[in-house]
């Protein structure tokens, strides 16, 4: 039903992290997620500005899919412009590289055009559309011969990667301002499951049972990996922000 | 006030960590934290590290020949393979 097409939140500012409290907003998959909290917070509000934006751009392309469904190929351009910048954002973060962001772009708007008479309208179509751009990108990442998920390393943190013994409390505390290039290496460093499990889960704001689902393992298993993505990210800036002050 | 567990370890605590994480449940509230400074800066790290990370991330605009070279690949798969 149409009516699905109303939320559409681009997963990030809404939802939070270590479970504080979350605003009721659907994820990518269209569910609702959270209950109300009491009082609103300046993310709440933004967020609130956001889905009314997406609300307006959405509507339009609900408009338009009939059309383009029957081939009209002005309409697909402008389904195109709509969600051009969603998609090719997602990309780029799950690969981490502008050529083939664009390249897997095309190939998710290829895909688009030749199964787009098949949506139904049961979930909003930028989360359809969505999880298509995904597959696209598993697919591409899997034909690489990626290992995407590491099965027998769950909650099992290597020596160096376990916190309780690698870190004291002299250790520079990360707490102030992050150096941003750094924290960009670090995670163009991660390995290519890493990466997706933090950008899908951390910046497009998908929940485990949603990753564990497109990339067919575990909830226990997206869970772990998540977290040694951000262990090895927060890893990296300790030897980094260690290295600068022995400048 | 609930029982603490007496002795959790940090390790037992950051074993715990992923679930917490991912369940929605509040670890900011966990009884180790309040003991042990050093989970607690792991925690804040962590958050610190997603939301700056968050940012660094923004959308991005694709190259506007993209659509020429979609069009192209559309026009082909559809003289082709049809
Ligand atoms: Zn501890």
């Amino acid at each position: 039903m149409l009516g699905a097409e109303l939320e559409e939140t681009p997963g990030y500012s809404q939802r939070k992290l270590m479970g504080q409290a979350r605003v009721p907003v659907k994820g990518p998959s269209g569910e609702v997620s959270g209950a109300e909290p009491a009082e609103g917070t300046a993310g709440q509000l933004a967020a609130k500005q956001v889905n009314a934006q997406q609300r307006t751009a959405t509507v339009v392309s609900i408009e338009l899919l009939g059309r383009a469904a029957a081939g009209d190929h002005g309409a697909f351009g402008e389904i195109y412009s709509l969600h051009k910048r969603r998609i090719y954002s997602l990309c780029l973060r799950m690969v981490g590289n502008p050529a083939e962001a664009e390249d897997l772009t095309q190939e998710a708007f290829l895909q688009l055009h030749r199964k787009i008479a098949t949506f139904r309208g049961e979930s909003a179509f930028s989360t359809w559309l969505h999880r298509l751009t995904i597959n696209v990108v598993l697919m591409r990442l899997r034909k690489k011969g990626l290992q995407l998920i590491s099965l027998d390393e769950a909650m099992e943190p290597t020596t160096e990667e376990r916190p309780g013994r690698s870190f004291g409390a002299d250790d520079l505390s990360l707490t102030g301002a992050i150096d941003r290039m750094a924290l960009q290496r670090a995670i163009d460093d991660l390995p290519a499951g890493y990466r997706l499990i933090f950008m899908l889960h951390d910046i497009e704001g998908y929940e485990h049972n949603e990753i564990a689902d497109m990339l067919n393992c575990s909830i226990g298993n997206s869970k772990s990996q998540l977290h040694k993505a951000r262990l090895k990210l927060r890893e990296a800036l300790r030897v980094h922000s260690r290295e600068e002050g022995q400048r | 006030m609930s029982e603490q567990p007496k002795s959790m370890t940090c390790a037992e605590f950051q074993a715990q960590l992923p679930e917490f994480i991912g369940s929605g449940a509040s670890a900011a509230g966990h009884p180790h934290l309040k003991e042990c400074a050093l989970c607690r800066e792991l925690l804040e790290n962590l958050e610190t590290i997603a939301q700056a990370a968050r940012q660094l991330f923004p959308e991005v605009e694709p190259p506007d020949e993209l659509w020429e070279q979609i069009e192209l690949a559309i026009k082909k798969d559809e003289g082709g393979e049809g």
